[in-house]
């Protein structure tokens, strides 16, 4: 590796990409990614023992879960987000990063500073107290700053690209970038009360009540619309081709699936709000595009899983596209889920339960990280410029203790959540309410450690692949047999 | 009450704004002339990478 | 024009940013321009100093995250919870608290349900009330001193976003949080007047000093009692 001062075309044509800053990413999402794995299990325990919380203001529940769902969202997932597009787009584009490692070890740095600054503001109790966006002012000041220039490094290497055609990944990583400016800057907008001689850290959002309430599902709701499904579609559409070997299913059907889910994710958050305040007619525009919503998200789901069509015999040999695979099926079934739980009579019963929270888990568990499990095990032997990763048993280790966790998880909640959902509305032969509301508590107790161990095995899958990405990276091969092929049947080959 | 007119516009005529556009993509993914391009889209990804293993990737 | 979209990288954004503005402008837009949103009722008024604090108190730790303050209007929910929540109820909550869980149940009409006693032994040690409870404990309300000597400064920014607080209600900032929390202090018919339906007293049965505690149990103890709901008519439209 020498030292990037220009990005110099060599004779073969292809322009120098910026791969260590790409490298600084990987480590940052695979840190990252573990911390916010124990904090969401820690907090699953809490929830079956109470007693962990442990009574001090910084550990408990409250305060913890902003803590988690921002470091699996923000920094796991951000991080593997940046890293990737950074990686797809100099590659599709045969061009350079824009602003080289200058703009990109900012964007690094500066990414990692409002991870920082967000996490210990939680902790402290510093939080706008608005669901996925509780950074306070200053946090969301700096993270603007920081994406303005990642807007600018990834827009301006498209610009300087050599392939005339903009490859499809990065439509979807660009109309991430843009959406996310726009809710962002929507959802916070905010006075700090530090102007009028209040506290520093502080600040009150402009809008109010039942405004408020609609811009932050606004927000909430396409945070997981272009944060959690638009990039991350951008990841599939590049790296599931790249390890299956071959192009896209349909890449007719891609250009399809990224206008339709541009146009009718937006429309999407007033589910959140089914049976509120919130004026009828939002709620049911809210509910027919979340239903209409189905058919992208299907269109895109067999678009992935067919690209390996005429190639299914890799899934028994390669536990890495395994990895992939299984992630664009979940993302398949979650988005099945959730048109079905945004009809307003089925979420009369799933709103404020923990169907919502197997749900959500059934996409971030599921789809976001096994599809980022994916793109690591991809990346690292590429660009610590490895053979092979270590161990690909290992890989497919992971890959088993992280389903079984996975459906232990979205299974006790689907039982404990629709349990409680019609425990709150059973009526017992007098015409009074059957169940109080601490007896409903009380029958959560174990799904909730069921649901916690399925945690845990999350997280051992997640140690399993730092150690093999780290001894990827060391250059160490681990002596194995492949994988797929038994003994037997290896012999019968030869 | 400008942005209310239009806002009431947008309400009324969002079906017809998105039946448009669906046809507009519709067509144009689907139009035969359209078809061999998009196979070379597709296959952007494997051409340009033939400095990612070493050669040419730089930090 | 769609070659020529994915030929141009602004293009293609102007285009994204368009298709992705269609839906907020026809979601967003009306709420805040149009007058039906909100019902017209009686008895709302902005949080009283100590409220107030509370209510900073509440969003510190989180409190949103486990229960909701919206009560659907299912016979189930109201019977549980009393009359599902108005949207006016909330007008003058900047964030709004409405939540999207309930690990415990909803606080929308919490207001006078519970003794104050009640609520101090509970937020100390739930589970010395409640054995099933998952609740944390917040011992640590009861011994801290409230810090609000720039709650005039909340209360300033809170009218700059639309909540209208008097300059009377400003400047009487410090007293009034006093006069609530200790009515022999201070002037309490005075705190009345500007904040009518507050309850006062010592809600955490220190009097010597106004805790973190004082102000939360006196924001739980306001909630959902500022309109009287039996007064209340439900439009033609069932809203």
């Amino acid at each position: 590796m020498s030292s990037a001062s220009l990005a110099n075309t060599a004779s073969s044509g292809t322009p120098e990409y910026y791969d260590d800053l790409i490298k600084k990413f990987v480590i940052a999402s695979a840190f990252w990614g573990l911390a916010g794995f124990l904090a969401g299990d820690l907090i699953a325990w809490q929830l079956a023992f109470p007693v962990l919380n442990m009574d001090l203001e910084w550990t408990t529940f409250g305060r913890l879960r902003p803590l988690h769902t921002s470091a699996v969202i923000f920094a796991f997932g951000g991080n593997i987000l940046l890293g990737s597009s950074f990686y797809v787009v100099q590659r599709t584009c045969r061009a350079s990063l824009f602003g080289g490692n200058g703009l990109g070890s900012f964007i690094f740095w500066g990414y990692q500073l409002f991870i920082v600054l967000a996490a210990t503001g939680y902790l402290l109790g510093i939080t706008q107290g608005k669901e996925y966006a509780e950074p306070e002012w200053y946090v969301d000041l700096w993270i603007t700053v920081v994406w303005v220039a990642y807007l600018i490094a990834f827009g301006g290497t498209i610009v300087r690209r050599k392939e005339p055609h903009i490859y499809v990944a990065n439509w979807f990583y660009l109309a991430f970038i843009i959406t996310i400016a726009v809710l962002h800057l929507g959802n916070n907008a905010s006075v700090p009360t530090v102007l009028f001689g209040g506290e520093m850290t502080k600040s009150y959002i402009v809008w109010a009540g039942v405004q408020d309430a609609m811009t932050q599902w606004w927000y909430g709701h396409n945070a997981v619309g272009f944060f959690l499904t638009a990039g991350f579609l951008g990841m599939m559409y590049y790296f599931v081709p790249k390890q299956a070997e071959r192009p896209v299913y349909s890449y007719r059907l891609s250009v399809i699936h990224f206008w339709a889910l541009t146009f009718l994710y937006i429309w999407a958050g007033p589910h959140h709000l089914h049976y509120t305040a919130l004026p009828d007619w939002v709620q049911t525009l809210g509910m027919t595009f979340s239903v209409m919503l189905w058919m992208p998200s299907w269109g895109g789901m067999i678009n992935g899983v067919m690209t390996l069509s005429g190639a299914w015999h890799k899934l028994r040999t390669d536990p890495v596209l395994r990895f992939m695979v299984a992630s664009v099926g979940f993302y398949g079934m979650s988005t099945f889920e959730g048109p079905l739980m945004s009809i307003k009579a089925v979420n009369s019963l799933s709103h404020y339960t923990d169907w919502t929270i197997g749900h959500v888990h059934a996409g971030a568990l599921g789809w976001n990280a096994l599809v980022s499990f994916g793109v690591l095990y991809f990346l690292v032997p590429k660009l610590w410029n490895r053979e092979r990763l270590y161990s690909l048993r290992l890989v497919n280790t992971h890959f088993w203790i992280s389903t079984i966790g996975i459906v232990l998880y979205i299974s006790s909640m689907w039982v404990s959540g629709i349990m409680q959902g019609l425990m709150w509305r059973t009526y017992d032969q007098l015409g009074f309410l059957q169940y109080s509301f601490i007896e409903t508590v009380e029958a959560m107790h174990p799904y909730y450690i069921i649901r916690a161990t399925g945690g845990l095995l999350f997280v051992l899958g997640a140690v399993l692949m730092i150690y093999n990405l780290w001894r990827t990276a060391r250059g160490d091969l681990r002596n194995e047999a492949p994988i797929g092929l038994d003994s037997q049947a290896a012999a019968a080959a030869e | 009450m400008d942005l209310m007119t239009i806002t009431e516009m947008a309400r009324s005529a969002w079906v017809v704004w998105l039946v448009l556009l669906f046809l507009a993509v519709l067509y144009w993914a689907f139009r035969p002339s359209n078809k061999k391009r998009f196979e070379e889209d597709a296959m952007i990804i494997f051409r340009n990478d033939n400095g990612e293993n070493g050669g040419q990737a730089h930090g | 024009m769609q070659a020529m979209l994915e030929k141009n990288v602004i293009l293609l954004g102007i285009a994204t940013l368009i298709t992705i503005s269609i839906g907020a402008l026809v979601q967003l837009v009306p709420l805040y321009t149009m007058e039906t949103t909100i019902e017209k009722v009686d008895g709302m008024r902005p949080y009283s100093p100590l409220e107030l604090a509370g209510r900073n108190i509440y969003i510190r730790e989180g409190c949103y995250l486990c229960h909701s303050q919206m009560i659907r209007p299912f016979r189930d929910e109201v019977e549980r919870y009393g009359h599902y929540s108005l949207a006016a109820e909330s007008m003058y909550d900047h964030p709004f608290q409405w939540g999207s869980k309930r690990t415990g149940p909803d606080l929308a009409r919490v207001g006078g349900k519970y003794s104050n006693t009640w609520h101090v032994a509970h937020l100390i040690n739930p589970r010395a009330v409640v054995p099933e409870s998952v609740m944390p404990g917040y011992p640590f309300l009861a011994t801290r001193p409230l810090s609000a000597d720039k709650i005039a400064g909340d209360m300033k920014t809170l009218s700059v976003v639309g909540v209208p607080y008097t300059d009377d209600q400003i400047e009487n900032a410090q007293a009034d949080l006093k006069a609530q929390a200790n009515p022999e202090m201070g002037d309490a018919d005075a705190m009345a007047a500007r904040y009518p339906k507050a309850t006062m007293g010592d809600f955490d049965g220190n009097p010597a000093v106004i805790t973190e505690m004082d102000a939360l149990v006196s924001y739980l103890q306001l909630m959902g009692t500022l309109v009287d709901t039996t007064s209340y008519q439900t439009s033609p439209d069932g809203r």
